[in-house]
């Protein structure tokens, strides 16, 4: 956040040091303009609250009194159960395990894609633009067509419940939007930096490994957190390819949960404002490369 | 784009390129080819049979499941159900977008806190953000007990029960989610556009609505239909949301095309005819993908993309 308000002062700063324009100085919003983003804030801003303050209420509150904000006796047990109580192993396994998919997509998609895009950027060759365009049609089209064959085909590989078995798929499905990223990025490191690591005696993966990469540490960190974010909301691949409980990501078992305790809203709000809380962080800090990500793909896809 | 690292002519040379390219490209070529491209060609394959997913795969019925689908009152449902969040999408939910991110391309202060706040949602997982929704929409929760307090009592429905009403209640939530990620697409277009292109309007004398009209929005153009791009795609693959709330009902009201398919593999047992849906959410998703190409990427990205073809 800090970051993202410096960056508006320095677009600040230049419209302003020019003398003599007038419409160069911060344009003010006008009062309607304040009410309409005070109210969509709003609106974003209550079911999080509904959520957050819900897990703290007894049902019987949830039931008599859905609309007060604040919880008249504060209830502690529906996030201590989830954390720490009679659904805690339950709640920590599936959180480990969205843990595990997340680490093994996002590092095979960041290494496979980067190895791609370091082809596609640096090394001319016949085919590369099909090849590449092959790639961006990955983007083009709804993943869910592929959903029902990519099910005998886990199973038949032997991955049928194995988190393995989701992180493959998934990560081949981030393939296309990071290697569309990457490529620009590489592609914008000067070739003298490559003469200069063959002169030294670096090859193709010398230059990669110990020039492109480190250089392309921005890059790489957005793409990273686009696949985290990716992988640990997905919700479609784990539900056909994981089975029960001890096997389910936090989405699944928040689903499951609900359905499990349908009478019982504080626990299950409790547990979904918990299962949040991961991304929620992860975007406080993260913001500007999801968003200067999604942007650039966007753009650029 | 001119090679950076120019390949040797010599015969060695040129096979020890080959080789580095095979070496780099093949971890993710393979990876791609095995789990996404090859899925949609077999589902193609599959919607030929009639199929249980576990048997030999012998039953060949030609389009039977293409005939049978297309007839289906429960599979058009729902490809109208995805027409009708596109329809409502490009009406509502871009315009709103871009409303905001014209206010947000202002400067003021607590711009960045609304940018934050607005992109929010986006990162939330659909499962998770349709369980909360669900229990503020039931009979008698926050939101019917909002309305009440507000005099609005009348205004109350059955959210996601009533079949006229359930997908006009999943759009604005699905628009919950999504309308910061438009928001912030268009407002990093809008950051491309100079600012001293609107104030050289004003200057000439058009008031700003005018400059907006005739000089901003013209050159939005390409962001804008990104967005449309995506927002399409989209919408015809919409599943966990819908899963989550309502698992498409009550009975097929708020089915999706990603829904049907779902139920009809893995709830049926119908590989055969679930690959036939999965191929005509293929077809859709093909069309839109081929508008795009055919009128945002040769007017747009023409230099950049052509220039790049080596």
């Amino acid at each position: 956040m800090a970051a993202t308000a410096s960056a508006d002062t320095g677009a600040g700063v230049r419209a302003d040091r020019r003398p003599g324009v007038r419409f160069g100085r911060p344009t003010a919003l006008g009062a309607a303009a304040y009410v309409v983003l005070a109210a969509v804030a709003a609106a974003i801003l209550v079911p999080i609250v509904y959520a957050v303050l819900g897990g703290f209420k007894s049902n019987g509150e949830l039931v008599s009194d859905p609309i007060s904000i604040i919880p008249k006796v504060w209830v502690f047990s529906n996030y201590t159960d989830v954390l720490f109580g009679v659904n805690a192993a339950t709640f920590w396994r599936q959180a480990f395990n969205s843990l595990v998919i997340a680490a093994i997509a996002v590092t095979v998609t960041v290494g496979f894609a980067s190895l791609a895009a370091f082809v596609f950027a640096r090394i001319a060759f016949r085919g590369r633009e099909a090849v590449f365009t092959l790639f961006v049609f990955g983007l083009l089209f709804p993943s869910a067509v592929a959903i029902l064959p990519l099910y005998i085909l886990v199973r038949n590989l032997g991955l049928a419940g194995s988190p393995v078995g989701v992180a493959l798929p998934q990560a081949a499905f981030a393939l296309p939007l990071t290697i569309i990223i990457l490529r620009p990025f590489f592609r914008s490191i000067p070739a003298e930096l490559e003469d200069a690591a063959r002169i030294d005696g670096c090859g193709p993966f010398g230059f990669f490994w110990r020039v492109l990469l480190p250089l392309s540490r921005p890059a790489l960190a957005t793409v990273s957190v686009l696949a985290i974010v990716t992988t640990w909301n997905a919700f479609l691949l784990p539900l056909i390819l994981l089975n029960g409980a001890d096997q389910w990501t936090l989405p699944l078992g928040a689903m499951n949960f609900s359905t499990e305790y349908a009478s019982d809203h504080g626990k299950v709000l409790a547990y979904t404002v918990i299962a949040i809380i991961p991304a929620v962080v992860f975007y406080f800090f993260a913001e500007r490369q999801i968003v200067g990500g999604l942007t650039a793909g966007a753009v650029k896809g | 784009m001119t090679a950076i690292a120019a390949p040797s002519r010599t015969g060695a040379g040129r096979s020890r390129t080959w080789l580095t390219i095979a070496a780099f490209l093949l971890p993710a070529l393979l990876l791609y080819l095995v789990f996404v491209i090859a899925p949609i060609v077999q589902a193609a394959y599959y919607s030929l049979y009639k199929w249980n997913g576990l048997t030999p795969l012998t039953d060949f019925i030609g389009l039977k499941n293409y005939q049978v689908a297309l007839s289906s009152d429960a599979f058009t449902t729902a490809v109208g159900n995805n027409l009708l969040i596109i329809v409502l999408s490009l009406a509502l939910q871009i315009p709103f977008s871009l409303a905001l991110a014209v206010m947000l391309n202002r400067r003021f202060r607590g711009r960045a806190l609304f940018r934050l706040l607005f992109f929010l949602p986006y990162v939330l997982s659909e499962a998770i953000t349709g369980i909360v929704f669900t229990l503020m929409l039931q009979p008698g929760s926050l939101v019917d007990g909002a309305l009440g307090r507000i005099g609005l009592g009348g205004l109350i429905q059955d959210w996601l029960g009533d079949s006229s009403i359930v997908m006009l209640t999943l759009f604005v939530i699905i628009s919950w989610k999504y309308f910061g990620f438009h928001m912030i697409i268009m407002l990093a277009g809008l950051q491309g556009i100079p600012r001293e292109l609107e104030e050289a309007a004003m200057i000439d004398g058009a008031s700003r609505r005018q400059a907006f009209r005739f000089v901003t929005f013209p050159l939005i153009g390409p962001t804008l239909r990104v967005s449309i791009f995506l927002s399409m795609i989209g919408a015809l693959q919409l599943f966990d949301m819908v899963w989550v709330m309502t698992a498409g009902g009550p009975v097929n009201a708020s089915s999706t095309m990603a829904i049907a398919m779902f139920k009809a593999g893995f709830k049926n047992t119908q590989m055969g005819y679930g690959s036939a849906l999965a191929v005509i959410l293929f077809l859709f998703g093909l069309v839109v993908a081929l508008a795009y190409q055919r009128f945002v990427l040769r007017r747009d990205v023409d230099g950049a993309m052509t220039t790049g073809a080596g």
